[in-house]
């Protein structure tokens, strides 16, 4: 089968997140198989975990980069959810945070409803699609050495990536699902007072 | 008192209450808080594509430690129903200034059925739902759902009616 193996992408590109400028890896994942990987490569106060709310991953980054404009954010979702929230992608790339990046997970399948084939395996080019919207860097990757290579880039610049990922089945992993106590560790995690 | 005084009042409003994110779609009775917020240097400014942009970006600058408002009009409403479930699900503030169309003098009948729902439907989402309908009151009406939202930590609509902002006049040309 073609494409890499999910977990082994998200593991690496996850890798060491205090090696990162301003501190700790800002990490919003999608709703869906991102969500999982992320939690698989190891739960952090500094994930926040998307369980619903399809297509709002993007604009949930950036509101954080927004905010904490001295730390790295990093949106890790699915082909889906950024089809979804598509629209998000002119709007970030519009506004454009110096401290962004988005990097989509693709299978060219909505794998968590029963594996129908995604606009992405019908001809949607989602990196293309960004570079319309304004991104200036977008790039495809589809071998792990250049995954290596975009974990740090994601860190230090700002860019849109699509990752070509296996549609293979892997084990399921459920990171924590309690929104407000995702919410609230992430914000301890920042540092910020209860109001 | 103006259309440019009591918004004036209400953006000041917003600042008070601490706001430092301002997402919105575009309409003609935001215009002018628009504009200030687009003068103002500590403030963000996010034009969106569609609402509920807004509502995640809202819930995005909570977990980052500031506070949003969304600005749009009731049309809109309809647009971000699934991503209210957002803010409530992680018990964050949401603070949205709806304009409202389709109620009062309304021209163009396509925006009466989401005018009419709004409320109807952001209350059956859990939004705490305000009206205000007179320029002597939406300053108070703002500030005090402001408050409400940010401390109580609910979701909060505060719909401007359309007798308050003016209903939108369409001139035809002569002889058509």
């Amino acid at each position: 089968m073609s494409g890499l193996d999910r977990r082994a992408v998200v593991a690496e590109l996850l890798r060491a997140p205090a090696e990162c400028p301003g501190g700790e890896l800002l990490v919003v994942t999608g709703l869906g198989s991102t969500t999982y990987d992320a939690g698989a490569a190891g739960d952090r106060p500094e994930n926040f975990y998307l369980w619903g709310a399809m297509g709002g991953a993007a604009m949930i980054g950036l509101g954080i980069a927004l905010a904490q404009p001295d730390r790295r954010v990093l949106v890790l979702t699915g082909d889906g959810e950024a089809l979804m929230g598509m629209g998000a992608l002119s709007t970030v790339a519009a506004r454009a945070p110096g401290n962004l990046s988005i990097v989509v997970m693709d299978n060219g399948q909505f794998g968590e409803t029963g594996h129908q084939a995604s606009h992405t395996a019908l001809g949607t080019d989602l990196a293309a699609v960004a570079a319309g919207c304004g991104w200036k860097t977008t790039l495809t990757v589809s071998t792990m050495a250049d995954v290596a290579t975009l974990r740090l880039r994601a860190r230090h610049e700002v860019l849109f990536a699509v990752i070509k990922i296996s549609t293979a089945e892997v084990p399921r992993f459920l990171p924590p699902r309690d929104a407000a106590a995702l919410t609230t560790r992430f914000r301890g995690a920042l540092g910020i007072a209860a109001d | 008192m103006t259309a440019t005084s009591w918004q004036d009042g209400v953006y000041a409003a917003l600042k008070n209450a601490g706001v430092r994110q301002i997402a919105y779609v575009p309409d003609a009775g935001h215009a002018r808080l628009i504009q200030l917020a687009h003068a103002d240097n500590d403030m963000h400014v996010v034009v969106c594509t569609t609402e509920e942009e807004g509502v995640a970006m809202a819930a995005g600058a909570h977990l980052g430690g500031q506070r949003a408002c969304l600005l749009m009009q009731s049309s809109g409403v309809g647009n971000t129903i699934n991503m209210i479930g957002l803010p409530t699900t992680m018990r964050a503030p949401f603070l949205t200034l709806i304009t409202m169309r389709g109620e009062w003098g309304e021209f163009n009948g396509w925006q009466v059925p989401m005018g009419t729902a709004t409320e109807t439907v952001l209350t059956a989402m859990g939004v705490h739902v305000k009206r205000a309908d007179r320029a002597d009151e939406v300053i108070d009406i703002v500030a005090a759902s402001a408050y409400l939202a940010f401390h109580s930590a609910i979701p909060v609509a505060v719909l401007l009616s359309q007798r308050l902002i003016g209903a939108k006049v369409f001139v035809k040309p002569e002889g058509n």
